[in-house]
């Protein structure tokens, strides 16, 4: 079963506790400089937005089919059976696939590194593998970033709602969105508001879906556009070679 | 002879220089000091116009190459080589410009070492490095000719049949899954160009520009090199050219009306815009030149209505890239000088070697005497510039 983090917009109070805490663990500088910033980066894996004093996070959503994993082309990005999806830098050329191909644009980059690498949240795969939680969640100090099993979240967060209905939207960003993710929103106010992609827009599909519809015929199309290639070739020099046999003959039988 | 400095040469030095300094600030201050790519706009124009459209302008190879010794057009024989040899120097140019764009240029052999089979990107990427490999044979036999290695030269024939459907088949797969590679983001890429239907798209543009392509390189080299024009390949050409025209018209408008989109595409807005510059130099123009038979026989006219469609094309790929993401982003993509310089310097670099390639081996050689000391006077001057500066 895989782990996966609730985000509870109601219960966060802004202090960004989260960001330094996730700073600390990816060994980051985080200062008052850093803290202002009000959007993600390469140093910035996570950030609180704040708007008319209500707070929303952003980080990884830990997509349950990432598009980054399918789509780099050295498979330096894998979703790992807890959940976190991690990336290995080690294989990356640099070709930033990722980082267009994410719904979410979470993959950012060392731009001015003279050996890039693409930086996100990895949802601290070392701490989640040792049985404790996130750093972020560790830290929390209202509980709006809970940690935990990702089927007992959805259930804590639909009760939540059912118990709330003033309080929440009914809705749970994640549940279903591109075929589910593992970072899931409770939150009262759109979290298109800040800078999330509509439900609608990007759907219920996994994204390497639509791409996978065309990878998947090419085992398929490989011999068989072979073999018709080759019959064309075969048969408009057919008439050559029959030709040039039959003056062979010819020549033959004179002789 | 004496060095002397002509206007093109002096374009061409120009360009080199601002080349090789932009190079420098890619390789000793990286890719956010040399380029306006950023966490929103990760693919520039690097990819949009070096990638995506270098390989569509070097697609003339392989549509050449088909029509001769697959559908044994004889009659096309006489620009086999050319064609050849653009599409050579076209992929290795265009991984000259890969160099540039991946942060990690130095880890590029990972692609044939951690393969990902679900990856796009790495179909394409493994579908050029064999495609350019099959170019590479294909191109030899110029060069073996040169040093009369008959022997060689006849191993090669005997593969040939091989070497024409591996590079055909191989084509198809990676000029169509570069329309695959967006695939990925239908809520990032906006309507007009986001569509299941990319990778047909992608293919059937490659071969119209090929072929259009592959007439405006030899109005080109025949201004450049002094060669007569064969007109009636060209014009034949021309003919094939109006027909692709048609087919991608025909697909790009079926598209948008099982999409539901007509109604949308004539409305007014930013992507409207770029649609509609796209859609008059790709179709409305070429089509409406090439279908005067008049057109199709006249060198200006060919050469115009060629010019035109890679335009258009170009325009195309560049919507898909950049244009069509600007609304998701919610701000433009302008590249920065440096990253024009780059491009133009490779551009630059293609004109230099084909001039080269055409002096020292036998591409032409039905009529390899000349080209020596013509003075040619129009555009093309940018490739005999480097060819008188080889010379000296």
């Amino acid at each position: 079963m895989s782990k996966a983090l609730l985000y509870d917009a109601t219960m966060c109070i802004g202090c960004k506790q989260c960001e330094q805490a996730c700073a600390q663990q990816n060994k980051l500088p985080y200062d008052d400089q850093v803290a202002a910033e009000p959007v993600q980066s390469e140093h910035k894996y996570t950030v609180v937005l704040a708007k008319n004093d209500k707070f929303m996070r952003r980080l990884c959503m830990h997509c349950e089919h990432p598009a980054c994993a399918s789509a780099c082309p050295v498979g330096a990005f894998h979703k790992t059976d807890e959940g976190p999806v991690v990336y290995d830098v080690w294989k990356c050329i640099g070709c930033r696939y990722c980082m267009v191909a994410c719904a979410f644009s979470q993959p950012k980059y060392e731009w001015h590194s003279l050996n890039p690498r693409v930086r996100k949240c990895i949802m601290c795969p070392d701490r989640v593998l040792a049985g404790k939680q996130t750093a972020c969640a560790e830290i929390c100090p209202t509980g709006a970033t809970k940690f935990g099993e990702r089927d007992e979240l959805i259930k804590e967060a639909q009760d939540r709602i059912r118990q709330n209905p003033s309080t929440y939207l009914p809705r749970l960003y994640g549940l279903h969105e591109v075929g589910g993710t593992c970072v899931l929103i409770l939150s009262g106010v759109n979290v298109e508001e800040y800078g999330y992609p509509p439900s609608a827009k990007i759907g219920d599909t996994p994204m390497p879906e639509y791409t996978g519809r065309v990878m998947s015929k090419i085992p398929d199309f490989v011999p068989v556009w072979s073999l018709v290639l080759g019959g064309i070739y075969w048969i408009s020099h057919r008439r050559e070679e029959v030709a040039a046999a039959e003056a062979e003959e010819k020549n033959g039988s004179k002789r | 002879m004496k060095f002397k400095l002509t206007f093109w040469r002096a374009v061409f030095i120009l360009i080199m220089g601002l080349g090789l300094y932009s190079t420098f600030v890619r390789y000793f201050h990286g890719l956010g000091a040399v380029s306006n790519m950023s966490d929103q706009f990760p693919w520039g124009l690097w990819i949009g116009f070096d990638c995506l459209c270098g390989v569509m302008l070097a697609a003339g190879g392989f549509c050449v190459i088909g029509a001769v010794y697959l559908f044994n057009v004889e009659r096309l024989h006489s620009i086999v080589r050319p064609a050849v040899l653009t599409a050579f120097l076209g992929y290795l140019l265009f991984i000259v410009g890969l160099l540039f764009d991946l942060g990690r240029p130095w880890y590029i052999w990972h692609q044939l070492i951690y393969m990902n089979p679900h990856s796009v990107m790495f179909e394409v990427g493994v579908c050029v490095m064999a495609y350019t490999t099959v170019l590479f044979f294909e191109f030899l036999p110029n060069v073996l000719e040169r040093f009369n290695l008959t022997a060689a030269i006849k191993w090669i024939k005997k593969v040939y049949a091989v070497l024409v459907v591996l590079g055909i088949l191989l084509s198809t797969l990676h000029q169509s899954s570069l329309g695959s590679l967006y695939l990925i983001m239908p809520s990032k890429l906006h309507p007009f160009w986001y569509t299941p239907a990319l990778p047909f798209l992608f293919f059937g543009s490659a071969i119209a520009v090929g072929l259009a392509m592959t007439i405006f390189e030899s109005t080109q080299s025949a201004k450049a090199f002094g060669r007569h024009l064969e007109l009636p390949v060209l014009a034949e050409l021309g003919g094939a050219l109006l027909v692709a025209l048609w087919v991608n018209a025909l697909l790009r408008f079926e598209d948008y009306f099982h999409r539901g989109m007509l109604g949308q595409i004539i409305r007014p807005s930013y992507e409207a815009y770029f649609l509609w510059l796209e859609l008059a130099l790709a179709f409305v123009i070429p089509i409406a030149m090439l279908s005067f038979k008049r057109v199709r026989l006249s060198p200006d006219g060919l050469y115009l209505a060629s010019i035109c469609t890679v335009l258009g094309f170009i325009t195309n790929r560049l919507n898909v890239s950049v244009t069509g993401f600007e609304t998701y982003v919610g701000h433009h993509y302008l590249p920065k000088w440096t990253e024009f310089s780059v491009t133009l310097m490779i551009i630059a670099m293609g004109f230099a070697l084909f001039g080269l390639a055409v002096r020292y081996l036998p591409i032409y050689p039905q009529d390899n005497h000349v080209g020596q000391h013509h003075q040619a006077d129009a555009m093309p001057a940018i490739t005999t510039a480097v060819l008188g500066h080889a010379g000296d």
